[in-house]
């Protein structure tokens, strides 16, 4: 509280009578105009809290609202897109492939496009995850590489309910419903194995040839290399989508496992779909 | 000022004020300030500098510089929409924005050096604020007369003649203002055009609004507001103080000489007449007799005004000059208890010294502004107009391929800054058995592959490096990639890794 306003000696300066342990401050007038700003900052945010949204359930007079705002945005960049998205539309991904223009647009839309509706299953940059989520982005493909498959793939989807012409197959459960042995399926195991040259017990892997040629070789081929028509995988190379330990294997024998895909015709707009398809190509496995 | 005891003896001879009726209010009306004409060497100097930083100022935008066609023909341009900076015969992309720190980190320097050594010559003689308030100060002395008209002016009645005058100052400021805002926004985009569009009203409305912003705040920041934004709103008067010390060279009251004023026919007083010349023609309306203030900005007027009077007197000049704080004391000391006359004068001005230009703190800015200068010229005599940047995938880190074999992937960038776009080769150094494949690329008759480069543009390529199977592999290996010229001379080189497996 002011209680004593005195003249200062040195400065010939009032104080303001604040006093704080023996120190006093001076009062050195402000301008009056700095005054008037202030008050002008405080009418001018009176002004906002009435022109804009400022308060819940006011919109105010402007009717400018930030989410309106984004949602123009978004047309106009749309709008912006349309004659691309148009060319992409009615392109084959090979045309768009052989188009630098296109092919540019259609990976940076891409990139975005698989972030946002594959990323969840099939890892960022298509790096896949083990227990049934391929990589993208080797040069392992279980149903095809090429820019047609990989749109067959997407738009189709694998395995799923919606889809008539999804991608569709199925291995026999060997093991759970009884069509061979607990150790009949070690043998197997055993040989698929030797496939990639990683067979320990020759014997057995011996044993297992028979059974693979009786049972396996109808998909997965004479010496494992998969058939692309049914997904069977290549059972020759390194790449392993549930694991490449025996015991993997044997699982995988005994009570199969199979990825399931959605269908995304109908869902994304066929340019999108073309977009992915480049994209995926792009990823370093396309053939 | 905390390093400098300035002298407060005027003000201390004065009588005690009686005390106040009613205490002092909180806030205060601004006191015009008429400032007089006036004439003299410091004068002349100033409008010197400001005939030359207002030609700089508006003149720079319309030197032309031929660049070839399809180039923007301006000296200096800052081309927002296209992202160039563009300086004479430099060209500069958003990525070397550290150009424009370091200039600015060496302006800073610079500021500090001249005002540890001459004071606030900044501010009394180029600052935007200095320069243009004194413009408009010109102009208004020109239409309604020097201090005491205006003074009459201002108290006479409003008149015809004082509504003429006034709405015409006002109107030749406003055209200076117009010409200073339009002038800002010739930096970046084209001069002419734009002066065009300004006039024929064609010009977007981001231009419109620049051109009407900074004209607005010349007009009310050196037709109305003047010596406020340095008393109130300019932070440089505040700390200031941290680099004059007693050897800076400020304008000051030589008091041992002056003191105690009188009239000129008087006995027994100092050279000060107490004419009040140094109070009138001061543009911030202070008296430099009170000694160091924050208010001065050390413009040096007062210094013109005295000495007029003094040479009018047939007394020596420099009662009023630009002096060490170090020299002030040490003839006050000499002249302790002499009486006023011609023997204090002398012995007064033989205890001065040459101002001690080279001392500790003028040579640690020297230094600073050597270094940044040197850092500044390597990097840009160094400075690259081909660059390879390369980004390693991180997702995912690496892919085992169906060989067994193992496989990484980039994405490579070509930054070209020049006008060329013949392509070069790309080359990967790294340990036997690497493979690069490079998508899109051509290949040259060698087999290599042949990457584009755009004139004045990126170009970006996506690449593939892989390890057959059985080749043994560290978790990270070094790899290079380098971009050649045909005639096999390295134009750019970037370093990155290749990540295997962990072991």
């Amino acid at each position: 509280m002011p209680t004593k306003i005195e003249k200062d000696t040195v400065s010939g300066q009032d104080t303001t009578g604040h006093e704080w342990d023996g120190l006093k401050e001076l009062n050195t007038p402000l301008p009056k105009w700095w005054l008037y700003t202030f008050y002008a900052t405080i009418v001018w945010a009176l002004v906002w809290v009435v022109v804009y949204p400022s308060v819940p359930f006011w919109r105010g007079t402007s009717g400018w609202i930030a989410r309106e705002a984004i949602v123009g945005e978004v047309e106009a960049a749309n709008a912006r897109n349309a004659p691309m998205m148009a060319r992409l539309r009615e392109a084959t991904p090979a045309q768009i492939a052989a188009d630098p223009e296109l092919r540019s647009f259609a990976l940076a839309g891409g990139r975005v496009a698989f972030a946002n509706t594959c990323a969840g299953c099939h890892g960022a940059g298509g790096q896949g995850a083990q227990g049934g989520y391929p990589t993208l982005a080797d040069d392992d493909w279980i149903w095809g590489g090429s820019l047609e498959a990989i749109q067959q793939t997407i738009r189709h989807g694998i395995r799923n309910t919606e889809d008539d012409e999804a991608r569709t197959s199925i291995m026999p459960r060997f093991g759970a419903d009884g069509m061979l042995t607990a150790a009949q399926i070690g043998d197997v195991a055993e040989y698929v194995l030797s496939m990639s040259g990683r067979a320990t017990d020759q014997a057995a892997a011996g044993r297992g040839a028979t059974i693979f040629a009786e049972q396996c070789v109808a998909c997965h081929g004479d010496r494992g290399e998969g058939n692309r028509d049914v997904g069977a995988p290549r059972l020759s190379d390194q790449v392993w989508l549930y694991g490449n330990t025996k015991a993997q294997i044997m699982a995988m024998i005994n009570n199969p496992r199979m990825g399931v895909m959605p269908a995304w015709q109908g869902r994304l707009d066929p340019a999108v779909i073309n977009m992915l398809t480049v994209y995926v190509h792009s990823l370093g496995g396309g053939e | 000022m905390s390093t400098v005891e300035a002298p407060h003896r005027a003000k201390a001879d004065r009588p005690p004020e009686a005390p106040a009726a009613a205490a002092q209010p909180l806030y205060a009306s601004r006191q015009k300030v008429y400032p007089k004409r006036v004439f003299g060497v410091v004068r002349s100097v100033k409008w010197a500098v400001l005939a030359l930083c207002l030609a700089l100022y508006y003149v720079v935008p319309w030197i032309r510089w031929n660049r070839g066609p399809g180039l923007p023909d301006q000296a200096v341009l800052v081309d927002i929409e296209n992202a160039r900076l563009f300086f004479f015969w430099i060209e500069i992309w958003p990525q070397e924005i550290y150009f424009l720190t370091g200039a600015l980190i060496l302006g800073a320097f610079a500021l500090f050096a001249v005002s540890s050594l001459f004071g606030r010559l900044w501010c009394g003689f180029t600052c935007p604020q200095t320069v243009w308030t004194d413009l408009f100060m010109f102009v208004e002395r020109w239409i309604q007369g020097d201090r005491n008209a205006r003074m009459k002016l201002d108290q006479g009645p409003r008149n015809a003649n004082y509504w003429t005058r006034k709405v015409l100052t006002h109107a030749v400021w406003l055209l200076i203002a117009a010409a200073t805002g339009g002038a800002w926004v010739m930096y970046f985009v084209d001069a002419p055009t734009v002066t065009m569009e300004i006039l024929t009203g064609h010009a977007s409305l981001q231009v419109y609004f620049f051109f009407a912003m900074f004209a607005g705040f010349t007009y009310l920041l050196a037709g109305w507001a003047r010596e406020q934004v340095c008393t109130y709103m300019c932070p440089w008067p505040r700390f200031q103080a941290a680099m004059l010390d007693e050897n800076s060279l400020v304008v000051t009251y030589r008091d041992w000489r002056g003191e105690p004023r009188g009239k000129a026919k008087a006995e027994g007083v100092g050279d000060c007449v107490d004419c009040f010349a140094c109070v009138h023609v001061c543009p911030t309306g202070i008296d430099i007799r009170d000694g160091q203030q924050l208010e001065c900005i050390g413009c040096g007027l007062c210094v013109d005004a005295c000495d007029s009077v003094m040479g009018k007197l047939g007394r020596p000049k420099g009662l009023i000059a630009f002096e060490t704080l170090k020299n002030l004391a040490a003839s006050e000391a000499a002249t302790a208890g002499m009486p006023p006359g011609a023997a204090r004068y002398k012995a007064g001005m033989a205890a001065r010294h040459l101002p001690r230009f080279i001392r500790p703190r003028t040579m640690m800015y020297a230094g600073a502004i050597a270094v940044v200068s040197l850092v500044m010229l390597g990097a840009f005599l160094l400075r690259s107009t081909l660059d390879v940047t390369v980004l390693r995938d991180r997702a995912p880190l690496f892919v085992r391929l169906s060989d067994g074999g193992i496989r990484n992937g980039y994405t490579i960038k070509i930054v070209n800054k020049r006008r060329e776009d013949s392509p070069l080769v790309l080359d990967l150094q790294a340990p036997q058995g690497f493979r690069m494949v490079v998508q899109d690329a051509d290949t040259d008759p060698d087999g290599r592959p042949l990457v584009a480069r755009r004139a004045d543009g990126i170009v970006q390529y996506r690449v593939l490096v892989s390890v057959p199977p059985g080749q043994r592999l560290p978790e990270s290996t070094p790899v290079t990639f380098r971009l050649l010229e045909p005639s096999g001379r390295v134009a750019a080189r970037q370093s990155s890794t290749f990540v295997g497996p962990r072991q």
